[in-house]
């Protein structure tokens, strides 16, 4: 999962400093490692260098002053680039296509308050889906082909239950999308 | 022709096609105004949520059931018009269907349901065994060649079903999840069997399922959501995932 991807997309509500970013981070992304404030720190500065990132100001709310960091236009060209992209349907890839999804859901959201249009995450589990059969059909023709050796027919079903495995995944989270949508607001 | 079937099939004509098929049950619409082509020689699959008008839209393909509204044209011929005499010629000759339920005569051994299309079709009791005992090896079951529906197992019973479904040569096959009872290993050599039967003989394949690894033997997949066919984010979008790969 590309982290420098996901703390942008957290950008795209608005300017937030460090430490809220990793909160935000850890609680979207259970199921991944928590982020260290050193990656999320390292990963700002990378952004800013880059120019998809700026800092907006600084914020002490009582405590310690604290930087807060923004998205740029180019930050948003770039996260609605990668967020659009199709991800290589390789197995274990959920995780990824799951932060696009999220990504592009909160996206969505901040371009809805702008009265702009935003991606739209079931057209890109659909475009996702699409491409892991694709990636399917070719492994199945691969093993169903005449005198294919028992090598190649178990090499190709150990990439095909898992690339199964995601489009069963893709299935169902395809049919919760409102309720996925729902939850990312509220939180 | 819709244009993303232009896309896929350029210069090709449709073997069957369904034009805006509607079809309700009670007050429950099973579809909604489904289109779909299936060419000659291809295969096809459906797959879509429980309930999303799957086997509906495969019956009225296969001239089963009567669409309340819309068109099946199969060969330049209405099917959604033709008597039931007619009808009952096309399923005896040119279509073979395998339902989600089965539907072996129960009375009938394994063999016999297998010969009986061919009975039907003016071959003799002879011949017919012989190429009903043949089917019934591709599929692999043989070996249950004198049961009757009741004593075989579930996935011996679809075996059967899809043999008697190709036995006659048809020009097109409707399959309802045929590898619903059988597991992953009888499944794929059911798949294998099918695909190089059709190939060989040049038969169109409609196969519903909801398994992605069955859908893989296809040509394409299309989608049914709520009774509408959704052509297939294949059409348009793996030209987009080759783009983004490049
Ligand atoms: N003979 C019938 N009488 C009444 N309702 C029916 C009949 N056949 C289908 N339906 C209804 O039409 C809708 C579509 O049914 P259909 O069997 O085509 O779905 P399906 O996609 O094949 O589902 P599954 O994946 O569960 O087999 C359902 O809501 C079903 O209840
Ligand atoms: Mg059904």
């Amino acid at each position: 999962m590309s982290t420098r991807h996901v703390l942008l997309g957290l950008l795209a509500a608005g300017p937030c400093h460090g430490y809220d970013l990793k909160r935000q981070y850890d609680a979207r992304f259970p199921q991944a490692r928590p982020l260290a404030y050193g990656q999320v720190y390292t990963t700002l500065q990378r952004l800013v260098r880059d120019g998809l990132a700026a800092v907006e100001g600084t914020d002490s709310d009582g405590g310690p002053e604290r930087t807060l960091y923004g998205s740029t236009d180019e930050g948003a060209r770039e996260l609605a680039r990668w967020a659009g992209e199709i991800t290589a349907p390789a197995p274990f890839v959920t995780n990824e296509i799951f932060a696009k999804v999220v990504v592009s859901i909160l996206v969505a959201a901040a371009a809805a308050r702008t009265g702009q249009g935003g991606p739209d995450a079931a057209a890109h589990l659909r475009a996702q889906r699409a491409a892991h059969m694709e990636r399917m059909r070719e492994l199945t023709a691969l093993k169903a082909a005449p005198g294919a050796d028992l090598s190649t027919v178990l090499s190709a079903d150990y990439a095909l239950v898992h690339l199964d495995a995601d489009v069963r995944w893709m299935t169902t989270t395809t049919a919760r999308i409102d309720t996925l949508t729902a939850e990312v607001h509220a939180a | 022709m819709s244009p993303s079937d232009e896309q896929l099939f350029p210069g090709e004509t449709a073997l069957i096609t369904a034009r805006g098929l509607k079809k309700a049950y009670g007050r429950t619409d099973a579809l909604r105004g489904a289109s779909l082509d299936l060419h000659a020689g291809e295969i096809l699959a459906v797959t879509g949520t429980s309930g999303s008008g799957k086997s509906t839209l495969l019956h009225c393909l296969a001239g089963i059931v009567r669409p309340d509204d819309g068109s099946v044209t199969y060969g330049g011929e209405r099917i959604d018009r033709a008597s039931e005499e007619r009808l009952g010629e096309l399923r005896r000759t040119d279509f073979g269907v395998v339902f989600q339920f089965g539907q072996l005569i129960p009375e009938l051994t394994a063999l016999d349901n297998v010969a009986l299309p061919l009975l039907l079709a003016g071959v003799r009791r002879g011949p017919a065994q012989q190429r009903a005992g043949e089917w019934l090896e591709r599929f692999g079951v043989r070996g249950q060649a004198d049961l009757r529906p009741g004593e075989m197992s579930g996935g011996q019973s679809q075996r059967v079903a899809l043999a008697r479904a190709l036995v006659t040569g048809p020009k097109a096959v409707f399959a309802d999840e045929p590898t619903g009872a059988l597991d992953t290993l009888a499944g794929e050599q059911v798949m294998t069997a099918l695909v190089h039967t059709a190939r060989e003989a040049g038969t169109a394949v409609l196969l519903i399922t909801h398994d992605a690894r069955t859908a893989a033997y296809a040509d394409r997949e299309v989608w049914l959501r709520d009774g509408v066919v959704d052509p297939g984010a294949d059409a348009v979008t793996v030209q987009e995932a080759a783009r983004h790969e490049g």
